[in-house]
């Protein structure tokens, strides 16, 4: 499409969007459970379209912003006892733990590569051998398949000196948390997720809770086009899980790929950052995979972390809180000196609002 | 300084963002500014030397040594030119200092400067004097090379942000990111095949061009770490207006965009040594393009934006799709030794 037509179109969408929302009364509250989701919002600066009693609030959905400190805490202490390389995705090195992050870590000395494929650390691991390599597991159903096929691969190769430090979740049981909620209207469903999951296995939004919930891509135009559909469902209160991503996602997801996860992990409880404990929404190695868990492997004693009591980012995970009503924003909080990972990871909400603001 | 981090230099506070601002502003300035230092030009205009005589230095650090459009050697060259040229000065004299690292190949040593002469050559200035130290294998990271030049202000033009008022219209000599994506392409951990080519080169042409705006060229800024957004948000900082640029006027190139966003990085947030954005008074847009129409080195040259009241301090971005967006200034570690 041509930018003149994309221009043309994303006005149509948000004069549509505009007098929907005319014939409601009261605001709208729905959450892009997506951090990717709220990067493209933000970058397109799609919410100065949007109606007063249009609002879009960030969820859970950005793996580094749910990455509890401790964990920052417990790669770093591991890594320092049994002299381990530690691999990991670019966003987690400057996310702080109690004591520094994983960048102050590297300049007193420790081993810090970031890599852009999980397949990366096993070459990381292999130029290392036999140093520990410990990969830090971080992300949801888009991320982890490809970790299960690289441990897979790892394995059948021998590679004996390649761990991973997990702190994988899964999206449902969060969501399920977030659609109890009486503020919340509707849900902006992850494209990338919904890829590997499908779009049906989203139906207990509308059985349990009578939500709407719509996948949208990441595009501009895919985003107004999912919001104009959950505005108009909200207008006429009616609720389904539609699929305005048709060109990526499928009904039943991507089987093979959730075939893998699950013969190299299974369920386990994971502790979230600004939500607790959630059961059932990690997962833990199984059968002969639990080679690979290097927090089984490598013990250390890892203390109870606390986080800044004045930071929001638990309210602002579960779209209580918008980042600018926290006290700490732009002023003790910002991306090169962050208080929060919400802060630091390129998906996160106040790391979104620091660098494109509101007009 | 980071509160986590105290008494350690990161990589961030080299990064030419609000880190290294910092660095500057807490640590350097409070000890040697004695007057000039302090208002941090890309070039000082030294007085009292008889003729008006612009000074700067620069060092180059870039990793890896030789990338595609250029190597350590032509950019130490086009990087110390081109803070000359935005503060209206021609380049006339360059020094060069290298630092070796031991066991550096000769012949690559050569290549460099030769890539130095040729640079020189072409930017119309003289390397008269130099500096040549060898560190011990580890100390170093092949080489590293400082230049310091020297330039004639041919026409006194005050450039200066003081000067910038509502309705100037803001314009960049081309197409933006491609020496940052360059590269970044070029380094080993990314296995990417682009067509894409660093734009080093001197921008003197492009600026002895405008200067024929007389007092209706306000500002010049070459935009290097940080790239485009790096620079407007200096001109709003610094001259406390608002800026307004258009998403789908800023030229950026096909292969530029599309690395872009495989990398993750924001081409109008990555380095440029070939560049100028430039801010010139209401109505004069047209004209400087004209200015520029017959320069190789402009080629692709673009009005983006124009100077507003509204949003004070501010660079607000209008998007492809028409809605609108703070364009923030980049921070820390975005791309460690790009120059």
């Amino acid at each position: 499409m041509n930018p003149r037509d994309e221009r043309r179109t994303a006005q149509a969408l948000a004069s549509e969007i505009k007098d929907l929302a005319r014939k409601h009364s009261g605001q709208m509250r729905f959450m892009e459970v997506c951090g990717t989701h709220t990067m493209a919002i933000h970058a397109a600066g799609l919410k100065s379209l949007f109606p007063e009693s249009v609002k879009l609030v960030s969820g859970p959905g950005c793996p580094v912003c749910v990455t509890e400190k401790r964990f920052i805490d417990h790669a770093i202490l591991l890594a320092a006892k049994y002299d381990a390389c530690v691999t990991t995705f670019g966003d987690l090195v400057r996310v702080p733990g109690s004591s520094g992050s994983l960048t102050t870590f590297r300049s007193e000395g420790g081993t810090v590569r970031v890599v852009y494929s999980p397949l990366d650390a096993v070459e990381v691991a292999v130029a290392q051998s036999p140093r520990p390599t410990v990969f830090l597991g971080v992300g949801f159903e888009t991320t982890i398949p490809t970790v299960a096929a690289t441990l897979k691969a790892a394995l059948a190769r021998g590679v004996e000196n390649f761990y991973v430090l997990p702190a994988f979740k899964t999206i449902h049981p969060p969501l399920r948390i977030l659609a109890a909620k009486d503020d919340l209207h509707g849900f902006l469903l992850p494209g990338h997720v919904s890829a590997i999951i499908g779009s049906d296995c989203f139906s207990y939004l509308v059985d349990d809770f009578h939500k709407p919930g719509v996948i949208g891509g990441f595009e501009p135009l895919d985003i107004l086009l999912a919001l104009r559909d959950l505005v108009s469902m909200t207008v006429r209160g009616t609720s389904a899980i539609v699929n305005d991503y048709k060109r990526v996602v499928r009904a039943d997801g991507n089987r093979a790929a959730r075939d893998i996860l699950y013969d190299v992990f299974e369920p386990a409880d994971a502790s979230w950052r600004g939500l607790g404990v959630i059961p059932g929404s990690g997962l833990a190695f199984k059968g002969p995979y639990t080679r690979f868990d290097a927090a089984a492997h490598f013990p250390v004693n890892v203390p109870e972390s606390k986080d800044d009591p004045r930071c929001l980012c638990a309210a602002i995970l579960t779209g209580s809180k918008t980042p600018d009503r926290c006290g700490l924003f732009g002023k003790e909080c910002t991306p090169e000196d962050p208080v929060g990972p919400c802060m630091v990871s390129s998906e996160g909400t106040c790391a979104a609002y620091y660098k494109y603001g509101a007009v | 300084m980071p509160k986590n981090t105290d008494g350690r230099i990161l990589l961030g506070h080299g990064g030419g963002g609000k880190m290294t601002g910092r660095l500057i502003r807490e640590l350097i300035l409070p000890r040697l500014d004695r007057g000039q230092l302090g208002q941090l030009p890309d070039s000082v205009v030294l007085s009292g030397l008889g003729d008006r005589i612009a000074y700067t230095t620069d060092s180059f650090v870039v990793s890896p040594i030789f990338f595609p459009g250029g190597n350590i050697g032509s950019l130490s060259v086009h990087g110390t030119c081109n803070d000359l040229s935005c503060s209206g000065a021609r380049p006339v004299f360059l020094s060069l200092g290298l630092i070796l690292e031991e066991g550096f190949p000769m012949a690559r040593l050569q290549a460099i400067l030769e890539s130095v002469a040729e640079a020189a050559d072409e930017a119309g200035v003289a390397v008269v004097t130099g500096d040549t130290k060898v560190v011990p294998r580890g100390s170093a990271d092949g080489i590293f090379i400082n230049t310091s030049g020297i330039g004639r202000i041919e026409r006194p033009l005050s450039l200066s942000p003081s000067r910038i008022s509502e309705g100037d219209q803001i314009l960049v000599s081309g197409p933006v990111g491609n020496h940052g994506m360059a590269v970044m392409l070029s380094r080993a951990e990314f296995s990417f095949d682009f067509d894409l080519e660093s734009d080093s080169a001197s921008v003197w042409p492009v600026v002895e061009r405008l200067l024929n705006l007389g007092e209706g060229l306000k500002f010049l800024r070459d935009p290097t770490r940080g790239g485009i957004a790096a620079t407007l948000n200096e001109i709003a900082a610094s001259s406390g207006k608002g800026v307004r640029v258009d998403e789908s006027a800023i030229p950026v190139d096909e292969s530029v965009a599309a690395a872009s966003e495989i990398l993750g990085i924001d081409p109008f947030q990555a380095a440029n040594e070939g560049k100028i954005v430039v801010v010139v008074g209401k109505g004069l847009g047209e004209e400087a393009l004209h200015l520029l129409s017959d320069c190789p080195v402009a080629r692709g040259a673009a009005l983006i934006g124009e100077v507003t009241t509204a949003n004070p301090s501010k660079v607000v971005l209008t998007t492809r799709i028409g809605g609108s967006r703070i364009m923030a200034e980049p921070s820390g570690e975005l791309l460690p030794r790009i120059c």
